[in-house]
């Protein structure tokens, strides 16, 4: 379910290194079927700055809001565009294709304090 | 994400819906489904087929006496003695004030005995309003605990239903109700509803609720039935414009603000509010419930601030996507003067402003 390779956050989001000094960003799989129908996906524009921790989207089903946090710092470099017109793809591949942003990373040795995947489904289990 | 309390109070449904894998929610101190297959999918079902809901959270009070007629009458904006046995009315429980205690059904099954139906989160507060209020020949039973509540929904709602009674339920007019026997349980059969579409809403006792929730899901499969959660109650109300307390009404909101004028008769004699609204009307009704639909990217939600020329104007009362209009909708607040049709607003949706307009409503009328 979770990916070994991946690194998690305790607010849900996961990155994958690409091994060109980027990674790219998602949801989980945990984080969108809490959410339940996704309708509206808000992410930051090319080239903006984001700041670990910080608010860099929203990620909005029928039932309610919800802020998308940057996992680690850097440049974004790519934007999923197809989740404008299809955010309902967040709720069908959140871990491969409904990809949100791709960052180009600051401070790579942020990576170290996410969680492995290991980790994170046993923090989401016992939430 | 939270885990259910002890505190929290459950229907006699809770184990069926925790069971089949129902999301649950803390809804105003009830642990209920949220969803169960999906807030969209649910609601589509319901407006094309029939979906059914788990309503035993909503509370129920009896009104008894030779002055029962006279206690509702009293307290409530609509008039009960236009009501014949076996009908039901939409009214409100004011305070002297004019604002909302409440919006209640009315069913009247005799001329000595009325029965309420009241939202979950103001029963206990409901009812102490009326015995507070009591002051005729009139004894008010709290009668949550003796019911459970099942709304089924949708097109296929009538045929669903018919498999499991007797009762003929094609002659019960909207706003009437039959006491029958569903499944061979006793069951008072109203043709009411929160969606917005042709369906009953059926009063059993909770020890019945487990089995007949399991045969209507399976009378109703032919139909495509689908069991259904508060989640797609909300939007599917919404649509209809329905009101929602706590949103579009409360203490501090009038019936005239609200758009609901229709259900405060004021020739009736006294009640409990019609003073406030008489010098409300007289003075003029500064605000008004409007409708809205988003013309740029975003969702409005409840509580958010509506603009007007760059200024604060009024809040967001309800809103979100709507599953059949495929828009985000919402309905919200505004100076009477400034809500008409076609008027530009802004909603501040997370410090940024997004163009919104105002529009007819319900957003959704099912044709007949």
């Amino acid at each position: 379910m979770y990916p070994a390779n991946y690194s998690y956050t305790k607010e849900h989001e996961w990155v994958r290194l690409e091994g060109d000094g980027t990674g790219t960003v998602g949801i989980t799989f945990h984080a969108q079927n809490e959410l339940g129908d996704i309708v509206y996906v808000d992410l930051p524009k090319v080239g903006a700055t984001v700041e670990t921790g910080k608010t860099m989207g929203s990620v909005e089903s029928v039932k309610a809001v919800s802020d998308v946090y940057a996992p680690v710092s850097g440049e974004v470099v790519a934007v999923n565009e197809t989740l404008s017109e299809a955010p309902e793809k967040l709720n069908e591949d959140p871990h491969e294709s409904a990809w949100l942003v791709k960052i180009k990373l600051s401070n790579p040795e942020e990576i170290k304090q996410l969680l492995s995947a290991a980790d994170y489904q046993s923090y989401i289990g016992a939430e | 994400m939270s885990v259910p309390g002890g505190s929290l109070r459950t229907t006699a449904l809770n184990g069926v819906h925790r069971k089949a894998g129902a999301k649950m929610v803390d809804f105003g101190g009830w642990d209920m489904p949220v969803q169960y297959s999906g807030i969209l999918d649910e609601h589509h079902n319901v407006r094309k087929a029939v979906g059914l809901f788990d309503v035993s959270h909503m509370g129920e009070i009896e009104v008894r006496g030779p002055e029962a007629l006279q206690l509702v009458n009293f307290l409530s904006t609509n008039d009960a003695a236009r009501l014949q046995p076996g009908q039901a009315q939409y009214s409100g429980l004011l305070y002297g004030h004019g604002g909302f205690v409440d919006d209640i059904l009315v069913h009247k099954i005799d001329d000595r005995h009325f029965f309420l139906c009241v939202n979950a989160s103001n029963q206990d507060k409901d009812f102490e309003h009326i015995r507070t209020h009591n002051r005729f020949d009139a004894e008010v039973e709290f009668a949550g605990e003796r019911y459970a509540q099942l709304a089924v929904q949708g097109p296929s709602a009538l045929q669903t239903l018919q498999k499991l009674t007797q009762t003929d339920l094609a002659p019960i007019a909207y706003y009437h109700f039959v006491d029958g026997v569903v499944s061979g349980a006793p069951a008072r059969i109203a043709r009411t509803g929160y969606t917005g579409e042709d369906g009953f809403e059926i009063y059993i006792a909770p020890v019945e609720a487990e089995r007949i929730w399991r045969e209507l899901l399976e009378a109703g499969k032919e139909f495509g039935i689908k069991p259904c959660g508060l989640g797609a109650r909300n939007t599917l109300r919404l649509e209809s414009k329905m009101a929602l307390y706590g949103h579009e009404i409360d203490a501090t909101i009038t019936p005239w603000e609200a758009g609901l004028g229709w259900i405060v008769k004021m020739d009736k004699g006294d009640f409990l509010g019609r003073d406030a609204l008489a010098r409300q009307k007289q003075e003029g009704v500064k605000r008004k419930l409007a409708a809205f639909e988003m013309t740029e990217r975003g969702i409005a939600r409840d509580g958010y601030e509506v603009y007007l020329d760059g200024q604060p104007a009024g809040w967001v009362t309800s809103g979100g996507p709507s599953p059949t209009l495929n828009k985000n909708i919402g309905l919200c607040y505004l100076p009477s003067d400034r809500a008409a049709i076609g008027t530009r607003i802004e909603i501040m949706i997370r410090n940024q402003p997004a163009g919104a307009v105002i529009v007819p409503s319900p957003f959704y009328k099912r044709e007949k």
